[in-house]
């Protein structure tokens, strides 16, 4: 995902407000594809450009089950109180939502690092967006083939 | 002509048996994942099925039944009472001579010594209490045998482990006998050595026992599964862990 | 009260980046799941995760269906003062559960 153009947003996503209070749940869209992700993204960073870099996000490339996927996403940041990451978000383009996850940072973190574990419905292209202190809006992706367990419930 | 091509079909359904894996050759499921599942397999703080361990701790220590009696009323600290114990799971009962596996064990503890009502296959409770006298074992080589009383058991098992079966008439050798190692479907086929059961299995996102995952293969062959409990399901169990005999117990492992 | 594990050091040293591991078992009933009968089976997760150290937010999280069962977070955080590292998961009733552990700084 590159430098985007934004577009007017319809309506913006305030996940994390500047005073860390806040979170407004997003109803999600109808229907799981790259474009519902789009939406979701756009609805985020609004008018905004995303550039690709710092963030670096970790998923194994070919997942061994779709249902537990530890996943780490890492940004290259001081963490100080004048340059940190205040915010991770993490979209996926083929569950029935985009939405992920949320994380809310600060300087006080001292390594914007985090770890989980997601669902992936089929193989996909996830994403990990970062917002910093200073507004700006960096990204990394990744594209991860999910199989099916050889022997499964039913 | 005509016996030298019987002679050499013979050599070749001869070859083509099946061929047990060499006890130098027996590797754990555990080589067999990835390294992230083994990760979360190796710290306990990061396993899921640890969480059913605390579960199961917890339990050990409840008083249930008319007896109002816990686990640890008869049998103190777990960490030594049950040492060993599921390592030479299943086991007969001499009481009513029949093959036992673990969480068959604590049910009937449950219902002699504690006056309460067995678990329920497969529920929460039951596996979290196995994990956790399961866990009490990791680090332990299996030790089960098949002789002496339990080799009529230990032949059904055997059997079954041997013949085909279901639509897709395959049997549990042809795939982790012969072809372990190789891949069905995207996943690595394991040689099926029950290392770490109860097992988180990324698959149900739980714990499960063994008897699951054979549930599981074969509806993966089309065939009817056992019941819970039933006398096969059991003798599967004893030729599994004494084909593992030696091996070392992981519960709670972490498997695809 | 369900179940949980937390790794995180006992002491550190002031200005340490310390790694916590947070483990608590939860189903994250997605809401896709059909059950037994047909009907979707009602979506039932954690949605929000939040760790204070001495009263004030280091970390949160807002969780979605497609975190997976039994939900793992790892994160970091600056060790500053001795105290108490708070942990709370809210589930979708408005539920929450809350952890309380000791950290030294020296």
């Amino acid at each position: 995902m590159d430098e985007r153009s934004p577009d007017p947003p319809t309506r913006r996503l305030v996940l994390f407000g500047a005073a860390g209070s806040g979170l407004a749940l997003y109803a999600p869209p109808a229907a799981a594809s790259p474009a519902a992700m789009d939406e979701a993204i756009r609805a985020l960073v609004g008018e905004a450009t995303v550039k690709r870099g710092r963030v670096k996000l970790e998923l194994p490339p070919i997942v061994e089950n779709g249902n537990t996927v530890p996943l780490t996403v890492t940004v290259d940041s001081p963490m100080n109180e004048a340059d940190h990451v205040s915010a991770i978000h993490i979209f996926n383009e083929k569950n029935p939502q985009p939405y992920v996850a949320a994380f809310g940072l600060g300087p006080q973190a001292g390594r914007a690092a985090v770890s989980t574990r997601i669902r992936l419905a089929d193989s996909q292209q996830v994403v990990a967006i970062a917002r910093l202190s200073d507004g700006s809006f960096w990204s990394d992706s990744a594209d991860v083939i999910v199989t099916l367990a050889a022997c499964a419930e039913g | 002509m005509r016996v030298l091509l019987l002679a050499l079909a013979v050599a070749a359904v001869a070859a083509a048996a099946p061929a047990e894996i060499a006890p130098g050759d027996r590797r754990s499921g555990y080589d067999f994942a990835g390294p992230e599942s083994r990760a979360m397999q190796d710290d306990d703080t990061a396993n899921p099925g640890m969480l059913g361990v605390l579960q199961g701790e917890g339990l050990w220590a409840t008083k249930a039944g008319g007896a109002d009696r816990s686990c640890a009323d008869c049998h103190g600290n777990a960490r030594t009472s049950m040492k060993g114990v599921a390592a030479r799971y299943p086991a007969l009962e001499p009481a009513v001579g029949s093959l036992l596996d673990l969480e068959e064990r604590i049910n009937r503890c449950r219902g002699e010594h504690q006056g309460a009502a067995p678990f329920a296959w497969e529920s929460e409770d039951l596996l979290a209490l196995t994990a956790f006298v399961a866990y009490q074992s990791r680090g332990l080589p299996i030790a089960v045998r098949g002789d002496g009383e339990l080799r009529p058991f230990f032949d059904l098992g055997s059997e079954l482990f041997h013949r085909r079966q279901g639509q897709l008439n395959l049997s549990c050798s042809q795939c982790h006998d012969d072809n372990w190692g190789k891949r069905l479907a995207g996943a690595v086929i394991p040689q099926a050595h029950p290392t770490g059961y109860p097992v988180y299995r990324l698959e149900w996102q739980s714990l499960g026992s063994l008897q699951r995952r054979l549930r599981n293969c074969m509806t993966g062959v089309r065939a009817e599964p056992y019941g819970y409990g039933a006398p096969e399901a059991v003798a599967l169990e004893l030729y599994l862990m004494a084909r593992a005999h030696g091996m070392t117990l992981e519960t709670p492992a972490v498997r695809p | 009260m369900a179940r949980v594990l937390i790794n995180l050091p006992a002491r550190a040293r002031r200005g340490e980046i310390i790694e916590i591991k947070t483990l608590i078992a939860h189903p994250m009933e997605t809401g896709y799941r059909l059950g037994p009968t047909g009907a979707a089976i009602p979506r039932d997760i954690i949605k929000r995760f939040l760790c204070t150290y001495n009263g004030e937010e280091v970390f949160r999280a807002e969780l979605f269906p497609a975190i997976a069962a039994n939900p793992f977070i790892a994160f970091f955080t600056v060790a500053t003062e001795s105290g108490e590292i708070v942990f709370s998961w809210t589930d979708d009733h408005g539920e929450t559960q809350t952890e309380v552990r000791q950290i030294t700084v020296e």
